[in-house]
């Protein structure tokens, strides 16, 4: 089936208690995953929406996986720990629990082979983890302020670490060494009237050929304080490292929260801020978005369904929103 | 000296005052009214006590939630979480660890309610100790607690604003107690200008003109001796002992130790140079960290911001202990206003007067004591509710004045805080 972004609609969408953070979908399509400002986790039976609350955490979840056989997902919070929770459970417990890293666990990944995960957080510190028994495997050390984001290269070869200051580390992961950095400068500011460093590597992606790495989050930040800045992603030529394009999306402000290549070869990022949330679809000849499809209300966080036509978003509004990319039955 | 005024009149006694008042200020002219306590013996007494104030203004609006008065696991708490201080069951947020270690000398007020969320009001709410109207205008706490603090004769200035940048010199802030007592402003904590000899005047020459000027002043003097030649005479002198002492400002003669524990960074240094000016016996300095007006991103502001001001504060506290300047400094962490309980789309927190608050710690200080109390999630005071009046009393009762005294300005008297108000006497020591 083709899919067009021009026939992206809201399809679902159930409400929580409070407002939401992270989501990811299940591998297998069975569930959606949430977390919220209220520190839990939340999992969303698609086929009904019944709800089941998750709670262990005692900060706010950041990030979300699923493991590849889909029995867990891993949360990683602000509290520094990973927590396994058995997806099937009627009521989920947590199945292990680490304690990771120091402060927040902002970002999390697992490899293409669904053996590792990899965790990164404010301690500036990259781990691989054993996803079967959760023993550490690695640290890669190489960034000097907060990691914001992880993403494996398709080939499993090598790991992507982006930080605050915008710094992309290509690593690779069987050894733990650096092969290279990517310059993401763009996407961070530090803002001498305010006193801060704002922007960073929000999210990472690698396009399923290889060919380009995305690197979604803000720039134009006049007023960094005030929300007044512009989401952005840069799309890097993987071999020669130049940037290839700077998506913008002309007249918005907010950040690219999440970046993902579609199959169909779009570049898709979600974002947020002062004019609210939406889903940008760019494609690789092009700076300038192809579609833009306004959400209800300002998103925080994205994934795609397996079957590649549901789109999860994660709301203010508490709501958890799936969008389809097929047209919209009559 | 056995002066021989050509007319002891009052006026000219006061007129003195004024006169060195204004060339201390470096303004060149009289002041606009004239302070003076209506009880100099208790003031003088306060003066042999050398008191000394260090307020760290948190410029834009410290949140509560992320630093005195956390609400972990609630709707508004965010995703920090709390930890023990050294206090037995005072807990404050995990942005604050070193500081929590300091905890037994310090005090928290948890319920204050200015119900005022703009900067600049709010500012000289927490500053003036009164509400600012268009009719009338007040003294800053700095140039109050130089006025009740310094010596008349003092050469070097009472009331120091360190900045994180910006220029420098002298603000307009003492209100009716002259330009003597208002703030001497050193942006990004450099020195004040003008305090080395120019390059061509070699310090044997100094040493001349000065010797010159002495014996025209002596001569004069001799024939006629008024107010204004002596506080004309004095000014001189007092330039040459600020001279003397130029190297207060210099926070370069700070070891590398100390710029280490401190942290290599603005806040660092600006900490050391005020630990320098505490401990050569300036009255009152301000350091402002900014900037904390975080609508946007509350968390990632916060942990950037306190992560730089905690370990730098502890320091500074912790060495004012050790050296026994805490039990002469007044230590105060203020802001305009806190932050919003809730959390707003952004996952930043806006403006908020109604239920925040202040930190406290030193002279006339109880260690270890919060005072009031926010419900569960922090949304409203729901024990000792307190505002700007009470902490202003508050303030200058720990360094030992006399609230319910009053200025006698050109012959009237203006209270040195709101009447309306009294100190929060369970927190003083």
């Amino acid at each position: 089936m083709s899919l067009q972004p021009t026939d992206t609609h809201v399809a679902t969408q159930w409400a929580y208690d409070s407002p939401l953070i992270a989501c990811r979908f299940d591998p297998q399509g069975r569930f959606a995953f949430s977390s919220a400002e209220d520190q839990s986790l939340q999992r969303w039976s698609l086929a009904d929406g019944s709800k089941a609350v998750l709670k262990a955490h005692d900060s706010w979840v950041f990030a979300l996986v699923c493991t590849a056989d889909g029995t867990h997902v891993i949360s990683g919070g602000g509290d520094g720990r990973l927590i396994w929770w058995p997806v099937a459970d009627a009521a989920p417990q947590p199945a292990r629990t680490l304690p990771a890293h120091a402060g927040w666990i902002r970002c999390l990944a697992l490899s293409p082979d669904g053996q590792l995960l990899a965790s990164g957080g404010n301690d500036g510190v990259v781990r691989l983890w054993n996803v079967a028994d959760g023993s550490l495997v690695r640290e890669l050390r190489g960034h000097d302020t907060n990691i914001y984001s992880v993403t494996f290269h398709p080939q499993g070869i090598w790991l992507l670490s982006g930080d605050l200051r915008g710094k992309i580390v290509q690593w690779t992961v069987a050894t733990g060494e650096q092969v290279r950095t990517f310059d993401a400068k763009a996407l961070w500011s530090y803002n001498g009237g305010q006193g801060v460093d704002f922007g960073g590597v929000r999210s990472l992606a690698v396009s399923p050929d290889g060919k380009y790495l995305a690197a979604g989050g803000l720039n134009n930040a006049s007023n960094p304080l005030g929300a007044v800045h512009d989401p952005v992603v840069l799309r890097f030529d993987w071999e020669s490292q130049a940037v290839v394009h700077t998506h913008i999306a002309d007249g918005l402000k907010g950040s690219i929260w999440r970046v993902l290549f579609h199959p169909e070869g779009w570049l898709v990022g979600v974002s947020g801020g002062s004019s609210g949330g939406f889903l940008s679809f760019w494609n690789a000849d092009k700076p300038a978005e192809l579609h833009r499809f306004s959400l209800p209300n300002i998103a925080r966080d994205m994934d795609f369904h397996p079957d590649q036509q549901q789109i999860l978003t994660t709301h203010f509004d508490r709501h958890l929103r799936i969008s389809k990319l097929t047209p919209k039955p009559a | 000296m056995d002066a021989r005024y050509a007319c002891r009149s009052q006026e000219h006694g006061i007129a003195r005052r004024q006169f060195l008042g204004s060339l201390a200020a470096g303004a060149g002219a009289f002041a606009g009214g004239m302070g003076m306590f209506s009880r100099p013996g208790f003031t003088a007494e306060l003066q042999k006590q050398q008191k000394r104030m260090l307020v760290f203004n948190m410029h834009g609006g410290l949140s509560q939630l992320e630093s005195w008065d956390p609400k972990p696991g609630t709707a508004t708490g965010g995703p920090f979480r709390a930890i023990p201080t050294s206090v037995p069951g005072i807990h404050i947020s995990e942005l604050l660890p070193y500081t929590a270690k300091q905890m037994h000398h310090l005090a928290i007020v948890r319920s204050i309610d200015t119900a005022e969320g703009d900067h600049g009001k709010g500012a000289y709410m927490m500053l003036h100790g009164r509400k600012q109207t268009p009719a009338s205008d007040f003294p800053t706490l700095g140039a109050v607690v130089a006025k009740a603090t310094c010596p008349e004769t003092a050469a070097l200035p009472g009331h120091i604003i360190v900045t994180p940048g910006g220029g420098g010199g002298r603000s307009n802030d003492a209100s009716y107690l002259g330009p003597k007592y208002a703030s001497l402003v050193l942006g990004g904590g450099t020195p004040p200008q003008n305090l080395a000899r120019p390059d061509g005047l070699s310090e044997a020459m100094d040493a001349s003109r000065n010797q010159f000027r002495k014996q025209l002043d002596d001569q004069f003097f001799a024939r006629r001796r008024t107010a204004r030649t002596e506080a004309y005479t004095f000014s001189y002198e007092q330039a040459q002992q600020l001279l003397a002492q130029r190297d207060v400002f210099d926070v370069t003669k700070e070891s590398e130790t100390d710029f280490e524990r401190y942290g290599k960074h603005d806040l660092g240094r600006q900490c050391l140079l005020a630990r320098r000016l505490i401990e050569n016996g300036i009255a009152f300095v301000q350091v402002t960290h900014s900037n904390y007006d975080t609508h946007n991103e509350n968390f990632n502001f916060h942990l950037e911001q306190l992560g730089e001001f905690d370990r730098t504060f502890a320091t500074l506290v912790g060495d004012l202990a050790d050296r026994g300047l805490l039990e002469h400094t007044l230590i105060v962490v203020l802001s305009e206003f806190g932050r919003t309980p809730g959390i707003n789309p952004y996952y930043g927190r806006d403006h908020w007067g109604t239920a925040w608050s202040v930190l406290m710690g030193g002279t006339g200080i109880q260690k270890g004591a919060v005072i009031g109390k926010t419900n569960d999630n922090g949304t409203e005071v729901v024990d000792r509710k307190v505002d700007h009046g009470h902490l202003f009393h508050t303030y200058l009762s720990a360094v030992g004045v006399d609230t319910t005294d009053t200025f006698q300005i050109d012959g009237r008297e203006q209270p040195i805080a709101d009447p309306a108000y009294q100190p929060i006497q369970e927190l003083l020591a």
